[in-house]
């Protein structure tokens, strides 16, 4: 079995977020980038899988600029096979992103995608589901447990209630979530190793995906600021503090 | 356990920074064949580089000619400086000292700039490795540095195993490079274990704080580069400052405190918070709002504690050796030459080390550092002397026929109560970060809590007995990020170490004056994220 996995390049969760002066974005210049956490999860899992013997190779899909390469050698050296690059120098959307999985889907004929549930830029938590449906596959989402037996995976889910277990006939579409694994630390000798391994390059306009925008942003802000706090000195002081304020 | 994995190559580098890479990039224009990695603790390239930073761009152009057809993202080119002597409510414009005239220089982010140079040097073929700490130096049969060994990834707090865990692998090499920057981890071992300081003074550092600030449009002249001294310092401590107008409506200002101050009460980090309070930079910067900050230790021994910077197997550049220029308040064209020539001196020798030490001691790096040896240390006696001694040493080239002597900046400190404590006028602060917790924020720092604390303190016994009775525990003070702190709890008052915080400065290895502190690299990749420090 073949399995896919989205890798997307997010700004690193340890960066203090900034938004640009002219609310027109947020800052990416000098900005750590890393892979979204729940990507490295994905593909930690399609690794797992090869290992035990249920997946044969595990392909890693970016889309995104020229140096996105880069990033996609990570997901080599982290194990994957090969890696396949969609170049193209715009963010694309959620159903954008779903259109081109599907056209990756139809060429590479997976057992088996595995996605972040969402990415942690714009947390949309959709491509997963668009893909699915666009495929007309099964989908299994927030997996914190995956079991692959007889053409079927076994999916743990957790949800508000507790967790609950779905079975999903292949190929079908899984997302994770944050306990599924904990993905390991890559190694030296193997970021020399991906050196030498494949990464396909389609042009986005090559795929034949429509490339319309559904969603158009406005402006973006940062959240208001906390104003200063105001020390009192006993409860006397803050009862009538809170009543001043019609707080009380 | 199985065995370690090795990987060869002729020419290991410890650190991405201007010296290494600039070594890297040098020696792959000269012998393209030769097989040279980077390796950075940092989880990205310039992560964890701080400084102010202006250059001269000298070493620059003879590294990479066209470089200024494709300047790195922050490259402002100096118009004005200027010069004040500081007081609490104002002071005064002095004439420019010449070793400050930045007349052709540019303003850089130092990080920016190795974020840029890096690719370079991956173009050149050297295979750079950013996320992967040096823990050990490792040796061969006959005692010569063979290479470096990475730390372990995936070990919990208590030194057992966690599921993740995976060995670091050995890099052997027929030279190790070390380009760590100041007090450099490896390169403290390497000075002890070939005795590289008996014929040299012992080295001083300064601590430097900085932030990069937003501020609202209008305010900044680009290109204009201000320092200061006086005022928050007390006369007997060395401190300056720097603000540098950037672009895009950015301001980068720092302040320095020589480690060789004496007041065991004395607060680097609150020095330089009161220097932003100061009416003549205040107003730049009400309103804006801090992008990021941290704090490194500066290398400030100059000539005479400059370390013999070649051994069997490796040698020492740029920082780690000791090479900044004190009254220049600049290194990285030290750094970049140090790299440069390394690189050609192993061009030429077969990768042979020796002879590098004469070399560079030989060399334009050297001379410079020669003239103004004495301007640094003059300031040990006060403020007034060391401005008299600065002129004299400025006006005759360093012509003088004596040294001043350096001594280590932890034997410094007075005991409490053994000198009067200075006066320190400080006001009431009102620009952010509030205190070191907040401002440790905008360093972004990251470190598993569960991994080994990379902070060792030989015996903590001392701290809440000897220290706190002759010295009051000034790693609380010293420490920018807040990392010591004594608790009390059931058991009595202890020293906790919050190292998730540490910014990886390297003060407390510097300036504990019981020389018990030992800071050893952490996790590779953890440590601060600075963007554009």
């Amino acid at each position: 079995m073949k399995i896919l996995v989205g890798y997307k390049r997010v700004v690193d969760y340890n960066v203090r977020i900034q938004v640009k002066p002219d609310g027109t974005g947020v800052v990416t210049d000098g900005v750590k980038l890393s892979a979204n956490p729940f990507d490295d999860i994905a593909l930690e899992e399609a690794l797992r899988l090869r290992e035990r013997g249920v997946a044969e190779e595990v392909v890693v899909v970016g889309i995104g600029p020229a140096d996105l390469t880069a990033h996609l050698r990570n997901g080599l050296a982290m194990g994957a096979n090969r890696a396949i690059h969609v170049v193209t120098p715009e963010a694309v959307q959620p159903l954008t992103a779903a259109r081109v999985f599907l056209k990756l889907v139809e060429k590479e004929q997976p057992g088996l995608v595995i996605l972040g549930k969402q990415a942690i830029d714009d947390d949309a938590n959709q491509t997963g589901q668009m893909l699915a449906a666009l495929w007309d596959r099964p989908q299994a989402t927030f997996a914190s447990k995956l079991e692959i037996a007889d053409g079927k995976a076994t999916v743990t889910r957790e949800v508000d209630a507790g967790l609950e277990v779905i079975e999903a006939e292949l190929p079908a579409v899984v997302t994770t979530d944050l306990r599924l694994n904990e993905p390991r630390f890559i190694k030296l000798p193997d970021i020399m190793k991906a050196k030498s391994k494949p990464i396909d390059t389609i042009e986005f306009a090559a795929l034949g995906v429509e490339a319309h925008d559904h969603l158009r942003t406005t402006r973006y802000a940062a959240p208001p600021k906390r104003s200063r706090g105001v020390m009192v000195k006993d409860a006397a002081e803050l009862v009538a503090m809170l009543r001043q304020k019609g707080l009380l | 356990m199985s065995e370690r994995e090795t990987m060869e190559y002729d020419v290991v580098v410890v650190g991405a920074g201007p010296a290494g890479l600039s070594f890297a990039i040098r020696l792959k224009q000269l012998k393209p064949d030769v097989g040279v990695c980077v390796i950075e603790k940092a989880s990205t390239i310039g992560a964890q580089i701080l400084s102010g930073a202006v250059i001269e761009p000298q070493p620059l152009d003879a590294l990479l000619p066209g470089w200024r057809d494709n300047p790195p993202p922050i490259c402002v080119p100096a118009t004005e400086d200027e010069f004040w002597l500081l007081t609490r409510t104002g002071g005064r414009k002095l004439p420019v000292p010449p070793g400050m005239n930045n007349h052709g220089n540019f303003i850089v982010s130092l990080g920016a700039m190795c974020a840029w140079l890096a690719p370079q040097a991956e173009a050149l073929g050297v295979d750079v490795f950013p996320g992967f700490a040096a823990a050990d130096n490792i040796y061969d049969e006959r005692g010569a540095v063979a290479g470096v060994r990475i730390g372990d990834m995936g070990v919990a707090k208590d030194g057992s195993h966690k599921p993740g865990y995976t060995q670091g692998i050995d890099i052997r090499a027929k030279v190790t490079v070390l380009a760590e920057g100041a007090r450099g981890s490896l390169t403290k071992q390497l000075v002890k274990r070939f005795q590289l300081d008996k014929d040299s003074d012992p080295q001083g550092y300064s601590i430097g704080i900085k932030e990069l600030w937003q501020v609202p449009a209008g305010r900044v002249q680009p290109g204009k580069i201000v320092h200061s001294f006086g005022w928050p310092a007390d006369s007997r401590t060395y401190g300056g400052s720097f603000l540098y107008h950037l672009d895009k409506d950015r301001i980068a200002l720092g302040y320095v405190s020589g480690l060789d101050y004496t007041d065991p009460n004395y607060q680097p980090w609150e020095a330089f918070q009161q220097w932003k309070n100061h009416p003549s930079v205040k107003p730049l910067l009400e309103g804006g709002s801090i992008l990021s900050a941290g704090a490194r230790a500066i290398v400030t021994g100059g000539w005479q504690s400059l370390p013999k910077v070649e051994m069997p197997g490796a040698l020492l550049i740029g920082d780690t050796a000791g090479l900044l220029n004190v009254p220049k308040v600049k290194g990285t064209h030290q750094a970049i030459r140090s790299g440069m020539l390394a690189a050609e001196h192993l061009a030429a020798s077969g990768l042979d080390p020796a002879g590098f030490d004469a070399k560079l001691r030989g060399s334009e790096v050297m001379a410079e550092l020669k003239k103004v040896r004495n301007i640094k240390p003059g300031f040990k006696k006060g403020l007034w002397w060391g401005m008299l001694n600065a002129a004299w040493e400025t006006a005759t080239g360093g012509a003088s026929p004596w040294t001043l002597k350096n001594k280590a900046d932890w034997s410094s400190l007075h005991k409490l109560g053994e000198c009067e404590e200075p006066r320190r006028d400080y006001v009431q602060r009102e620009l952010p970060p509030r205190d070191r917790l907040a401002g440790v924020y905008f360093a972004a720092t990251e470190h598993d809590e569960d991994q080994p604390v990379h902070l060792h303190v030989a015996d903590t016994s001392i701290c809440v007995t000897r220290c706190a009775e002759e010295y009051g525990n000034p790693c609380t003070r010293f420490c920018p990020a807040s990392v010591y702190e004594i608790v009390q709890d059931d058991a009595g008052k202890r020293l906790q170490i919050n190292a998730a915080n540490c910014v990886h400065c390297k003060t407390c290895d510097i300036k504990d004056p019981y020389q018990i502190i030992d800071w050893v690299p952490p996790e590779g990749g953890s440590g601060p994220n600075y963007q554009n420090l």
